[in-house]
């Protein structure tokens, strides 16, 4: 039975080498920015901690990207093999940002094989510090570019569909389609949220386990500002993403919101389940709270899914990836907003424990959000995979063996995830920040601040 | 030049140049982990790594560019390659990521380990090898296309005189390649022990090389004669690239002028390469896909092309930068910086 559905496990081995792609892809696009500014603090304020930081979240960053660059050619490779039919439609309209972000990779590859092989190789540090802009530059590039395609995917233009053929194809339009300011926006800026958390995250366990080295204060101070002013960005367009949706894919926050009829005054869904009846039960209700999510006024009327088939309908459990991912959002604005309200007004209750451990648990939350987030979507978007034009079915390989290629693929990930895991904690166990410190002649051993 | 004629060309010099560069990478790898377990002079691996670190990642963006670009340019590709190629291109990719990744956590990560240093050596052969069914199948006589499905036929994939001749050559010209620049290197980088141990196996596996040619040459033309006749019709590119390597082994062999004699082995397998190339025009897939009607629309075209020629622009000076920093800079090369 699982080898007769080639449709089923191609989505399933998409889902997966996307979802396992996207950890490091995050990452790849939102450590740059913060090595960049470690990097400009320790220039500007001429203190070795930081630009310690720098060399050490590079060092670490390399490993990520190793895995994000592999991963990568496996998706590239992967969209072909497992969507020909798709592939062979689509690319006709969508070649054109995928081809630009290859450039864009180009770009940021050269420049961090440099960035990273010269770090002492210059008299000047700013020069240094200039060859991570280009880094920083292609890895956003590159997300914008590959989030057009997946927006298009969803509000598909720029073409003319006659007997089944695209013509009258205009590129531009396709890629920037109504999807995407809001996707782009809002998938760029959460990697730079996650990359803060997962930093920020490091330097709490530091602290959390007792050691008060300025180095990792210093770590945390920068991650959390960042992450702070980061988690507000999400969360006001994360808001322009569910206007968007309300306008161009109704049926996809109707599902999400568990919002069956259209209504006026419509009231945000929060948890819940759904009984045999297919009402919503045990859920938590604001009033007021869709209808402004969607529309930014209280009366607005939003359309629920009554106005959508049926067999049209994305499935039903994203409501609960939605809220996830939204729930983590309002989380991580608190946790950090938190950390700066007790450095401004009671400094000397910093570095307590719950706080300590309320940062640390918004790195892994912080993944779980990008996770959850495009679960819903991409589920939500089912079972179209051209949204109104193409499904999902007709868009998958035809081909035998699909099953054990998945098979491949999850002992793969296995491998690469366990591995990677191995490699960063040996690195950074065999020589921790202080001997580091130390060997560079920035300080004596025992100094801290 | 027609948009068809001039979107396989660029296609075709991005391959040309993720052949070299990546033969170079896979053979390195390979000779990485021989020295290793022959216990030959540390110092040779050294060399070895400061060469491959800083550009490993620019070399997998060749083929990145490759496969993105083709079926930007013929989207059929996708239907008809991708179709048939689910797992010998997973194979590929699971190779690739190995390959990549243990790169980077040996060379970044833990210490030198044996495993990472295996996987990393043996990949370098096998990823080659696995690419060439892609060239195999555009030769025709090895899908089963029906109204619905494109079914690759593995029995007469694996019992061809001609699969094998190809996978043969990638295999010797990954070690002839990566020898030829290694020799340069290690001159450059003023290392005689590394020097003379490279120009030993840069010559040891140029007789193979061409050997493999000629199996190729004879194999193709019972394969798919009309595609050999045509290759004769222009034997004089072919013949020219003899004459390259013949001049570049000499040059080896008398220990003189490596760095042209890299560019003689460059241009031994450019005029090979496109030599191939031309005569199989205009089939992307014999015989099923040609280049004019597998081709994307117009306007995709001339922005793809636009797009190019941007990217061109902003990708030349940044390479020139890393290359004047990386290869070029004496006092890197040698390991002093
Ligand atoms: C750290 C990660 C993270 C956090 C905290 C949030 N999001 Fe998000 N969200 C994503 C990470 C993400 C994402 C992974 O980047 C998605 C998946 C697809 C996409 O476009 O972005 C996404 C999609 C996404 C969509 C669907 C867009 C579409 O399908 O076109 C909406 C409506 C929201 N988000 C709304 C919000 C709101 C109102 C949040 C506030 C509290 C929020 N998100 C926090
Ligand atoms: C990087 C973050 C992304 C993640 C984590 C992700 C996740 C997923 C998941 C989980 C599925 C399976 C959904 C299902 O079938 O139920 C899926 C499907 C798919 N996604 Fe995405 N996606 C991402 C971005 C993209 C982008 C940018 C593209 C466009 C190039 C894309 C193209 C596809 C395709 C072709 C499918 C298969 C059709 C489908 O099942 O919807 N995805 N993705
Ligand atoms: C929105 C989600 C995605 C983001 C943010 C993202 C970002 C990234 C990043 C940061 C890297 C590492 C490259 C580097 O650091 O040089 C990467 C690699 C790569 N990604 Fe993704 N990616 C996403 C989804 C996808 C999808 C859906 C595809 C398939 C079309 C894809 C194709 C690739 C390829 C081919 C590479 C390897 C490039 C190379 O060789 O350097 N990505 N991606």
């Amino acid at each position: 039975m699982f080898e007769a559905d080639p449709v089923m496990l191609s989505r399933i081995l998409t889902g997966l080498t996307l979802a396992f792609h996207v950890i490091f892809a995050t990452l790849g696009v939102g450590v740059p920015i913060m090595i960049a500014l470690a990097e400009w603090m320790g220039i500007r304020r001429n203190d070795p901690h930081y630009t310690m930081l720098a060399r050490r979240w590079a060092r670490g960053f390399v490993i990520t990207v190793a895995v994000g660059v592999v991963t990568g050619t496996a998706i590239g490779l992967q969209l072909s093999l497992l969507w020909p039919n798709f592939m062979q439609v689509a690319g006709q309209v969508i070649a054109l940002p995928m081809f630009m972000e290859v450039f864009a990779f180009f770009f940021e590859a050269i420049f961090l094989g440099i960035y990273l092989y010269t770090w002492d190789r210059f008299k000047s540090k700013v020069r240094h510090f200039l060859l991570i802009i280009p880094v920083i530059l292609g890895a956003t590039a590159s997300a914008f570019f590959i989030t057009t395609v997946n927006a298009f995917m969803n509000t598909p233009q720029g073409f003319e569909l006659v007997d089944g053929v695209m013509r009258n194809i205009q590129p531009l339009e396709a890629m920037f389609n109504p999807a995407t300011p809001t996707k782009t926006a809002h998938v760029i800026i959460t990697c730079y949220l996650t990359s803060a958390f997962i930093l920020a995250m490091i330097a709490a366990w530091k602290l959390f386990r007792g050691n008060d080295h300025a180095y990792h204060k210093k770590g945390l101070h920068l991650s959390m500002v960042a992450a702070f002013i980061f988690s507000i960005g999400t969360v006001l367009i994360g808001d322009l993403s569910g206007k968007f949706l309300a306008e161009y894919q109704p049926e996809k926050l109707a599902a999400a919101e568990w919002h069956f009829e259209t209504e006026t005054e419509a009231p945000l869904v929060l948890g819940g389940v759904l009984n045999d009846e297919g009402e919503v039960e045990y859920a938590l209700e604001i009033p007021y709270a869709l209808s402004i999510l969607a529309y930014g006024t209280p009366g607005a009327e939003v359309e629920g899914l009554n106005e959508t088939p049926e067999d049209l309908w994305p499935p039903l459990w994203v409501h609960y990836a939605f809220d996830l991912m939204v729930f983590i959002g309002m989380y991580l604005t608190f946790i950090s907003g938190a950390y700066l309200a007790i450095y401004k007004f009671k400094r000397h209750l910093l570095y307590n424990r719950p706080l300590l451990f309320g940062i640390i648990a918004g790195g892994p939350l912080a993944f779980v959000a990008i996770q959850s987030g495009w679960f819903y979507a991409e589920v939500g978007r089912q079972p179209w995979i051209l949204n109104g034009l193409m499904k999902t079915a007709e868009g998958a390989t035809q081909a035998d063996h699909v099953g054990l290629m998945l098979i491949l693929f999850i002992l793969l990930y296995l491998f690469l995830g366990i591995s990677t895991v191995l490699v960063l904690r040996g690195m950074f166990k065999k020589k921790p920040a202080e001997q580091e410190l130390y060997e560079r002649g920035i300080e004596t051993r025992g100094d801290s601040a | 030049m027609t948009y068809e004629v001039l979107g396989i060309t660029v296609l075709w010099l991005f391959l040309y140049g993720y052949l070299i560069v990546a033969s170079i990478d896979f053979g390195a790898g390979f000779f990485h982990y021989y020295n290793k377990e022959s216990k030959k002079d540390y110092r040779i691996n050294k060399l070895i790594q400061r060469y491959l670190s800083p550009v490993w990642e620019i070399t997998n963006v060749f083929l990145v560019f490759f496969f993105i670009g083709i079926v930007g340019f013929f989207p059929d590709t996708a239907y008809y390659y991708g179709s048939a190629l689910l797992v010998p291109g997973s194979i590929s990719i699971i190779l690739l990521a190995i390959r990549g990744s243990y790169y980077a956590f040996n060379t970044y990560g833990a210490k030198d380990n044996r495993l990472y240093s295996f996987l990393y050596g043996a990949t370098g052969l096998l990823i080659p090898a696995s690419f060439t069914v892609v060239l195999t199948i555009s030769e025709g006589g090895f899908l089963e296309v029906t109204d619905d499905r494109v079914q690759l036929q593995y029995g007469a994939l694996f019992s061809s005189g001609y699969s094998w001749s190809v996978v043969i050559l990638a295999i010797v010209s990954v070690l002839y390649i990566s020898a030829m620049f290694l020799t340069y290197y290690a001159n450059r980088a003023g290392d005689p022990q590394a020097y003379q141990l490279f120009r030993k196996y840069a010559l040891f596996w140029s007789a193979p090389t061409i050997a493999a040619c000629v199996l190729i040459f004879f194999t193709l033309s019972q394969h798919n004669p009309e595609h050999f006749s045509s290759m004769i019709s222009i034997g004089w590119v072919f013949f020219l690239s003899l004459l390259f390597f013949c001049a570049a082994v000499a040059l080896v062999y008398q220990g003189k002028y490596l760095g042209l004699a890299f560019v003689l082995v460059m241009l031994q397998y450019g005029t090979a390469w496109f030599g191939y190339g031309a005569s199989h025009l205009p089939y992307l897939l014999y015989p099923y896909l040609t280049i004019y009607d597998g081709f994307v629309n117009e306007a995709m075209a001339i922005a793809l092309i636009a797009a190019f020629i941007g990217g061109l622009l902003l990708l030349i000076p940044s390479l020139y930068l890393a290359m004047r920093l990386f290869l070029f800079d004496d006092e890197y090369v040698q390991g002093k910086k």
